[in-house]
């Protein structure tokens, strides 16, 4: 029954009719209708994307961008009190809170991998990251190879943490593996030297350097170890909330919306410190925005 | 239910090249070591704070007091993050990274584990020893032997046998509060439990397996030490016979 | 590292409260409910009917074999796939409910061996001569054996809750935001960890400690009226 209406959904938004409100809604809008909410899964140390402020409030540019979503969701459902929760997720927790319905949608630096995508779903990308290593600067370490038998953080269920032990293997390097629950836990230990590197996303480093009390003592190195698209991520299969999602991005992207908030998360001072990541925006990213892709990397 | 059940993952290889019941294998050496050297550090410290806590020493009784009101009254998470997080920035600072980067993980999770409980099996062992009749330490005495003998030879080999039943309550506690090390970078059951759900989302299969691994511990270790009981049980006494 | 920030504390201190707030309102509803549930289970585990009796004892030794910090990480993921199996419906609980849930259910088991011992500790002729009195079983229990039962106990079920005050800053696992939680949101944020932890160690002694010596003055005061 479910599964006839979302093809039917399907159907109806390819040949490009709007679909009649109540009768066709199906998965996330359907459930978010019925609610009279929608459940905003969120992290607490993903600079500058999801985080949280002072006033330990989440904020940051995937944040702003659900936000536009939210405002689609409410005028597509006709509810323009439609509640919003928020509830902070983890790497290790997020996807399986999206399949037992607890989160609706998560905006935070999820990598869009092939993987993922056999148990949820994914948005067109809005940023591309690089896999890198976060370091101190007396540290030493300035390539994979200067690793070997040094304590290596990366946080548990990230894509990181498979990368760096294929990695491991190529180069025949020994690494003491070591795991944060958060991004923010795992930059703890470079920063208190308990491990040697933080293998992670490099914006997410940056985020959390510029954010640390001496950011002159750290420095992201090395090559990257792979590309990595963020995507929002909502459950698998929900063709209608997932156009919806995408076409809320793709219309922020093409208007110069997007770039907007983009400037205003990485090249200006952001909360709660007043840091300027000044982290230009990449070709690449320049591309993902010029055509937006939902592809999944590996 | 729209779940998808899939036993068939525990046989599949994760992304380091083991195969996730092997994960779970793993875990389960990881939480065993991690539970047995606790017990053994808490065992060991545990007896000479609860024999402290009964001399006639005013000092060694409030010192032995100070420790168990210190260790008993402090979250176990929270201990545990005070020896992994704090205590290296207290010392000086070449001890410190040593701390950090030198000492296995492994250590740091076994010192916290097995201070806290050393802390709950002082409590058992005190209430041992004043459990027994005063005159066995006046017969000690009157045979000429010392304080310290009396403990030895008399009192404690007693004060073992009544309270067995609660070790072994607490012997089981240690292997399930062991789960919490994995805050502190331990790799036991409990972590790899966590891992397990991130990369196949197969929530109930996993759920179902390390429960039941987490019963067969504790009906191993139940079993070991009823086997311990039986084995020391005093004759004629009616605690001796206690907690089946 | 000489440079212990109390400055931090002082920032933050409204986003502690409000955690501290947040342990004590679990810990009450898990106290309540537990010791409701614990002992409607304890009468199941002393009644003459056998399923009852299994049931009760199924219930009390499963939960004493696993580890709290799994089954709170375990209901928080499986409690909307139940939920959802039995309603139809997707219903999101978020982590704060799913910890109110997980320590009633939980604590349950270990209230339910101190009612157990309760009852147990009432000498059988009370039962009797409730009886004799014309009470039903009901009557019995609610006026004669429980009453005594949770007084003789009192101490016992004191003791357990300070424990699970304890316990309660193991939602850390899901992300609640307790006292420890609030501490570590705080940590993760301005990476001042030795302010924070040594901060909530210290408030969580002085509490628990506090409480320990009441139910120790309470523990005396209930031996002499016996």
């Amino acid at each position: 029954m479910r599964k006839s209406l979302t093809v039917l959904a399907l159907c109806l938004s390819t040949i490009g009719l709007s679909a009649p409100a109540q009768a066709q809604l199906s998965g996330t809008l359907q459930k978010i209708k019925e609610a009279g909410a929608i459940t905003v899964g969120h992290r607490e140390s993903s600079v500058p994307f999801s985080y949280l402020d002072a006033n330990q409030k989440p904020i940051g540019y995937a944040m702003d961008l659900c936000a536009k979503v939210i405002d689609a969701v409410k005028s597509e459902l006709k509810m323009p009190n439609l509640e919003v929760k928020y509830q902070a997720v983890t790497s290790q927790n997020r996807i399986p809170l999206m399949q037992n319905g607890t989160i609706d949608m998560e905006c935070g630096s999820t990598t869009n991998s092939i993987a993922r995508q056999q148990q949820v779903g994914f948005s067109v990308a809005y940023f591309i990251t690089s896999v890198r290593m976060g370091v101190r600067k007396d540290s030493g370490v300035k390539d994979i190879g200067d690793l070997n038998g040094k304590p290596v953080v990366t946080t548990t269920g990230t894509t990181s943490d498979a990368l760096i032990k294929q990695n491991e293997k190529g180069k025949a390097i020994d690494v003491k593996n070591l795991y944060g629950k958060d991004h923010a836990d795992s930059f703890l230990m470079v920063e208190s030297s308990r491990a040697a590197a933080f293998v992670m996303d490099d914006i997410l480093i940056a985020g959390l350097i510029a954010n640390s009390k001496t950011p002159d003592a750290f420095a992201i190195v090395g090559p990257s170890l792979r590309d990595e698209p963020y995507g929002v991520m909502l459950r698998k299969d929900d063709a209608p909330f997932k156009a919806l999602i995408d076409k809320t991005l793709t219309g922020l992207m093409k208007s110069g919306e997007a770039e907007k908030l983009y400037t205003k998360w990485f090249m200006n001072p952001i909360p709660p410190r007043n840091v300027n990541l000044n982290f230009p925006m990449s070709p690449v990213l320049k591309a993902a925005f010029a055509t937006p892709t939902d592809k999944g990397v590996e | 239910m729209n779940y998808h059940w899939d036993w068939q993952f525990f046989f599949q290889e994760a992304d380091d090249g083991l195969k996730y019941y092997e994960w779970i294998v793993s875990g389960l050496g990881w939480t065993t070591a991690v539970s047995l050297a606790s017990l053994v550090v808490a065992l060991l410290l545990g007896s000479v704070l609860g024999v402290m806590r009964t001399t006639p020493s005013r000092w060694l009784v409030a010192i032995g007091d100070t420790y168990v009101d210190v260790f008993r009254n402090i979250p176990l998470i929270i201990q545990l993050f005070l020896w992994f997080f704090v205590v290296p920035e207290l010392v000086p600072n070449s001890i410190g990274i040593w701390m950090k980067q030198d000492l296995p993980y492994i250590v740091t999770a076994v010192v916290g584990l097995g201070l806290y409980t050393a802390a709950r099996i002082a409590e058992q062992v005190k209430s041992g020893i004043n459990a027994l009749p005063r005159g066995q330490r006046f017969a000690g005495l009157a045979l000429g032997f010392t304080e310290w003998q009396t403990y030895r030879h008399v009192r404690l080999p007693m004060a073992y046998r009544i309270v067995l039943p609660a070790l072994t309550s607490e012997a089981m506690n240690i292997f399930k509060n062991s789960a919490v090390t994995y805050a502190v970078g331990i790799l036991e059951l409990y972590f790899q439990y966590k891992q397990i759900i991130e990369k196949t989302s197969q929530v109930l299969e996993i759920t179902i397996v390390v429960t039941l691994a987490y019963f067969t511990l504790a009906f191993l270790m139940n079993r070991l030490l009823a086997f311990v009981e039986k084995r020391t049980r005093v004759p004629g006494l009616i605690a001796g016979t206690g907690g089946k | 590292m000489g440079d212990f920030d109390f400055g931090i504390i002082a920032d933050n201190w409204r986003f502690l409260a409000e955690g501290l707030r947040y342990t004590v309102q679990v810990t009450i509803t898990a106290m309540i409910g537990g010791i409701v549930l614990g002992t409607i289970l304890a009468l199941m585990r002393l009644s003459s009917i056998k399923p009852l009796q299994w049931f009760a004892a199924g219930y009390v030794n499963f939960f004493r074999s696993v580890p709290l910090v799994q089954v709170i990480l375990a209901v928080y993921l499986i409690l909307p796939l139940l939920l959802q199996f039995v309603t139809g419906k997707m219903i999101p609980i978020g982590a704060e409910n799913s910890a109110y849930f997980t320590f009633t259910i939980f604590e349950a088991a270990y209230y339910s061996e101190i009612m157990r011992s309760g009852i147990q500790s009432v000498p059988r002729g009370q039962v009797g001569a409730g009886y004799a009195l014309g009470f039903t079983y009901g009557q019995t229990m609610r006026l004669v054996v429980l009453p005594q039962a949770f007084r003789n106990m009192l101490p016992v079920l004191l003791t357990q809750t300070i424990v699970l005050f304890q316990d309660v800053s193991l939602v850390y696992a899901i992300g609640a935001t307790d006292f420890f939680g609030a501490a570590d949101k705080i940590t993760q944020r301005d990476l001042r960890p030795v302010e924070m932890y040594t901060t909530v160690a210290v408030v969580y002694f002085v509490i628990c400690f506090a409480l320990s010596r009441l139910v120790k003055r309470l523990q005396a005061r209930i031996a002499i009226i016996r």
